[in-house]
């Protein structure tokens, strides 16, 4: 093959262009998130198949290794949905829907997101204000403390079925009661976190507002609350995750009928696949937007403060 | 110290004399201190206790404890005027007494959380006993504003009621506790973690997946990923199988972000020590990489164990055969039989928390040299 | 040392004997730890005189940094009696009469060098104004102008320190208490604050107390040494060592320095058991 020096030239540009953008985290982020499409369509036609096989044997139908390609990526309720399939859904349930309709994924998103709100902030704050009591009380601190760190290793998401019932029982409905279950969630990764960071002030800063004789107030203030942000902010984005986990938990035990956890529970009883899957993966998006928008907010913030370098 | 007077002491005090000036019972059954003597002299006793709280502090440990047992004595009679016609139609009278017991518990805690000791046991069991008698008092409280408010117990059971349906449920709660935890929970816990674990190694050799599987593992953290529970149960049908693969999905990523951060955490120096002895890729993944990873693979052991038990039981939200903590719940709950729910969330956290402390010992036996386990001596 | 009787002469001004900025006698303090107590100070008697330039120096764990943080009511004293600015070193915190630098800057890394000065100005509640002109004043000072605006990571150690010295400065202490603060600096950036140091000193004619372990910054900054002993924490030697006001890092090389450097040496040989 003969090959000009110009192609050459392109070539290797190429091929340097190829190692730079594999050399950060999103070339290789891409190219797996790629490999994992790859794999879920292989999925998708392996589990499908036999499904297919067998529609074509009862229909007594000769079948190429095409037809039966075809045929798994268009089953109304496929065991394994294929991607475009969940796309196409997620499209027609979000995009083609108009927000107030029952069947809009947006529609259920906010019911979802709403009560993942509510909990986030009250939670939020109810942890902020506990740490920051056990940072001052040392009565508070010895005998909460210890109930605050088992409590993270107790399964507190198997609560939720019951605060909703008994809720509902005395008449609380709906937001609430999920908002409820976020709050619960939140409360303890942000009440650890707060502590740490509002701990996390050295000896030497804290003797240095003993040598100003700054008051309890004004050390909180100009040292421990700005040298707690980063920490607020690492425990936030791991409390609006699971606030989110507690919001859709909480659509279950009822049969509600709004939000993504309902969804997913109509979905596991119709067998509608496509829906379950399109359900889930709007969730993930959720989480992943509501992660997001917490790091811009810190980069933000700690970039006021000149925390960020 | 603020003033000469304390003021936990105080409140005590003036709780008990306002305790005395009010009915202990209203409602269809009216009843007076008068009406119960050995309540009465009990009531006299905290009274007397605060004023000499007041008076004098609490000067040292010993006095703590006395003043706790006092409290203690006072609980006891609480529950015992409870039972005799309290119940139900508790009044001011009676109320202003539990806080008069509350002011001197909050009094004799603070001062044992203030001891110090330099003698590490008594330490310890300070440090123990501070949460445990709080822990105590908050159940406590919990009975009396069940029983006293007359709280429906489809709403708040007490916790004796939950105590007694315990005891009775035993063979169902260890069905359940088999079915999710020791089939579901231990299975696709370490079929989670081992397979998290081996992915880690052999990312760990190529950097190109390593870039690329951090950022995506820490993303899939935040994930709601319970939610796969309904598609694991069409999958893998019903029984413990379809938890087991949940519980395999949720704790693969921690396990896989943790070991492959934990393979970087040797240092330089360590490593260019072993490349200075000529040792191979093995060899210092064996003696040094991995020793130094403990402390993440650890991390996520422990993060995991928490998971698998939230993973399984979610799952069985989701459908089940007829047995299995989650199953449990949700038709218990279905049946307003709130007992029954939280013997089995009693279960749960029991088995929770013995999880994870199993965990953290095998930690601290096998990190023992990590800054965070260190005495001093 | 006919030039600091001078030097001492001159600064004393009106008053005929000087005030005691500090005033300690018979002073002791024990930790009691696990494993028994331990002696950090002991018998602990010393007077620093108004505008005095006063060192202790001595190997690590003889209560040198301990005795200063006695002073800046940090610790408490078991036994003894001890004056601040004629006041308990409670009263003299309360009323801000001293300031302190620390082994490191101890800057807040959230708020820019001017607001990291202002913040002993923010405590007090100062008003704004006032505030800001102090800060450009003292860093003016610590030759920091321009800087107002970085942030502490965007300067060097050096930097950091000086920025931490202007803070001490701003509120106007009688006192300047330094623990060790060029300790973590390399030689270099060290010599060259020890000639900003004395300059300033000599500009604001503060009293310091200076805490180190190197005897030729000791003997270079100093008017008296307090050469100390650990085990238990105790003086064992004050040497007078006043150089002329503005002398330059080239006095170290003179053999009246040499020979005050070396009675400053021969005294921590003596008091250093043969235990480590």
């Amino acid at each position: 093959m003969a090959m000009t020096t110009e192609t050459a030239v392109l070539e290797t540009g190429k091929r340097t262009l190829l190692a730079t953008a594999m050399a950060g985290q999103a070339g290789p982020v891409s190219l797996l998130l790629l490999a994992l499409v790859v794999i879920w369509y292989a999925g998708a036609v392996w589990m499908n198949a036999p499904w297919a096989i067998d529609r074509f044997e009862k229909q007594k139908i000769d079948w190429s290794a095409g037809d039966l390609l075809r045929a798994t990526m268009v089953q109304k309720r496929p065991i394994l949905p294929a991607p475009h399939q969940v796309l196409v859904e997620m499209n027609k349930t979000i995009l083609q829907k108009k927000i107030t309709s029952k069947r809009s994924l947006i529609y259920h998103s906010w019911v979802t997101l709403s009560s993942t709100l509510l909990g986030f902030a009250i939670g939020g704050i109810l942890g902020i204000l506990l740490a920051v009591g056990i940072v001052h009380n040392r009565t508070l601190e010895k005998s909460l403390m210890p109930w605050v760190i088992s409590s993270q290793t107790i399964p507190i998401l198997a609560i939720a079925p019951m605060v909703i019932v008994v809720l509902g029982a005395i008449g609380l409905r709906g937001l609430v009661p999920k908002a409820i279950i976020s709050t619960y969630l939140c409360f303890f990764p942000v009440t650890i976190g707060m502590v740490k960071g509002l701990r996390s002030p050295g000896v030497l800063e804290m003797d240095l507002m003993r040598t100003f004789n700054a008051s309890p107030w004004q050390t909180f203030w100009m040292l421990r609350w700005p040298a707690s942000l980063p920490f607020l902010f690492t425990s936030l984005k791991v409390a609006i995750a699971i606030s989110l986990v507690g919001a859709i938990v909480g659509e279950l035990p009822t049969g509600a009928q709004a939000g993504l956890g309902a969804r997913l529970l109509a979905g596991s009883y119709y067998g509608q696949t496509i829906q379950i899957w399109s359900a889930l993966m709007t969730a993930a998006v959720l989480a992943a937007l509501l992660v997001v928008l917490i790091g811009v907010i810190e980069r933000v913030v700690l970039k006021r403060m000149g925390m960020k370098r | 110290m603020t003033g000469r007077w304390d003021r936990f002491g105080l409140a005590a005090l003036a709780f008990a004399l306002l305790a005395l000036a009010l009915p202990l019972a209203g409602g269809e059954n009216p009843l007076a201190w008068t009406g119960r003597p050995a309540g009465l002299a009990v009531l006299l006793a905290v009274g007397g206790v605060g004023a000499l709280v007041a008076w004098k502090g609490v000067p040292g440990t010993a006095a703590a404890l006395a003043v706790l047992a006092t409290v203690f004595l006072g609980a006891l009679m609480a529950m015992k005027l409870m039972d005799g016609g309290v119940a139900g139609n508790a009044s001011w009278g009676f109320w202003s007494y539990i806080f008069a017991l509350w002011a001197l518990t909050w009094r004799g805690i603070a001062r044992i959380a203030a001891y110090r000791s330099m003698v590490n046991e008594r330490q310890q069991m300070a440090n123990f006993f501070v949460p445990a008698f709080f822990g105590l008092w908050l159940l406590f409280l919990w009975q009396m504003v069940c029983l006293g408010f007359g709280v429906p117990g489809v709403l708040l059971p007490p916790p004796s009621a939950i105590f007694i349906k315990l005891i009775g449920s035993l063979d169902i709660l260890w069905e359940d506790f088999v079915q999710t935890f020791m089939k579901a929970v231990i299975s696709g816990y370490v079929i989670g973690c081992g397979a998290g674990f081996v992915v880690a190694i052999l990312v760990d050799r190529v950097p190109f997946l390593k870039r690329g599987l951090l950022p995506l593992g820490n993303m899939v953290s935040a994930l709601p990923i319970v939610g796969v529970a309904p598609i694991m149960v069409m999958w893998f049908g019903f029984d413990w199988q379809s938890k087991a693969a949940v519980v395999v999905i949720m704790t693969f990523f921690p396990m896989l972000v943790n070991t492959v951060t934990g393979l970087s955490a040797a240092g330089a120096l360590e490593l260019d020590l072993m490349r200075s002895y000529g040792s191979g890729y093995w060899q210092s993944l064996f003696k040094l990489r991995l020793q130094a990873a403990m402390p993440f693979i650890f991390n996520a052991l422990k993060i995991n164990s928490t998971l698998a038990l939230i993973g399984a039981i979610v799952a069985e939200f989701f459908g089940t055969p007829t047995v299995g903590m989650g199953f449990r719940i949700s038709t218990e709950v279905g049946r307003m039989n709130v007992d029954m729910v939280w013997a089995e969330i009693f279960v749960a956290a029991l088995a929770g928390s013995t999880f994870y402390g199993v965990t953290a010992m095998m930690e601290r036996a096998v990190t023992f040299w990590h800054p965070s386990y260190r005495t001093k001596r | 040392m006919a030039d600091a009787q001078e030097r001492i002469a001159s600064t004393a001004g009106l008053e005929s004997s000087r005030r005691h900025v500090v005033d300690i006698e018979g002073l002791k303090l024990t930790f009691q730890t696990a494993d028994g107590p331990v002696f950090a100070l002991t018998d602990i008697n010393l007077k620093v005189d108004e505008g005095d330039f006063v060192s202790f120096i001595g190997p690590s764990g003889c209560g040198k940094t301990t005795l200063l943080r006695v002073i800046a009511d940090l610790e408490q004293p078991t036994e003894g009696s001890i004056m601040v600015n004629g006041v308990s070193p409670h009263e003299a915190r309360m009323a801000r009469s001293y300031g302190y630098i620390f082994q490191a800057p101890a800057l807040y890394p959230w708020r820019t060098i001017e607001r990291n000065v202002t913040l002993p100005l923010e405590v007090i509640g100062m008003a704004k104004a006032e505030r800001l002109e102090r800060a450009r004043r003292y860093l003016k000072l610590v030759n920091l102008a321009g800087f107002e605006k970085k942030y502490p990571w965007q300067l060097s150690g050096g930097m950091q320190q000086r920025a931490s010295i202007a803070r001490a400065l701003c509120v106007d202490p009688e006192l300047l208490l330094m623990d060790e603060p060029f300790g973590a600096l390399d030689e270099i950036v060290r010599d060259h604050l020890n000639e900003q140091l004395l300059q300033l000193w000599r500009q604001t004619e503060k009293t310091v107390v200076f805490v180190t372990h190197s005897i030729p910054e000791a003997v270079f900054l100093s008017t008296r040494i307090i050469v100390m002993s650990p085990r238990p924490g105790r003086i064992i030697d004050i040497i007078d060592c006043g150089f002329p006001p503005d002398r330059t890092l080239d006095i170290r090389e003179t053999p009246e320095f040499q020979e005050v450097a070396h009675r400053v040496r021969e005294g921590l040989r003596a008091g250093h058991g043969d235990d480590d």
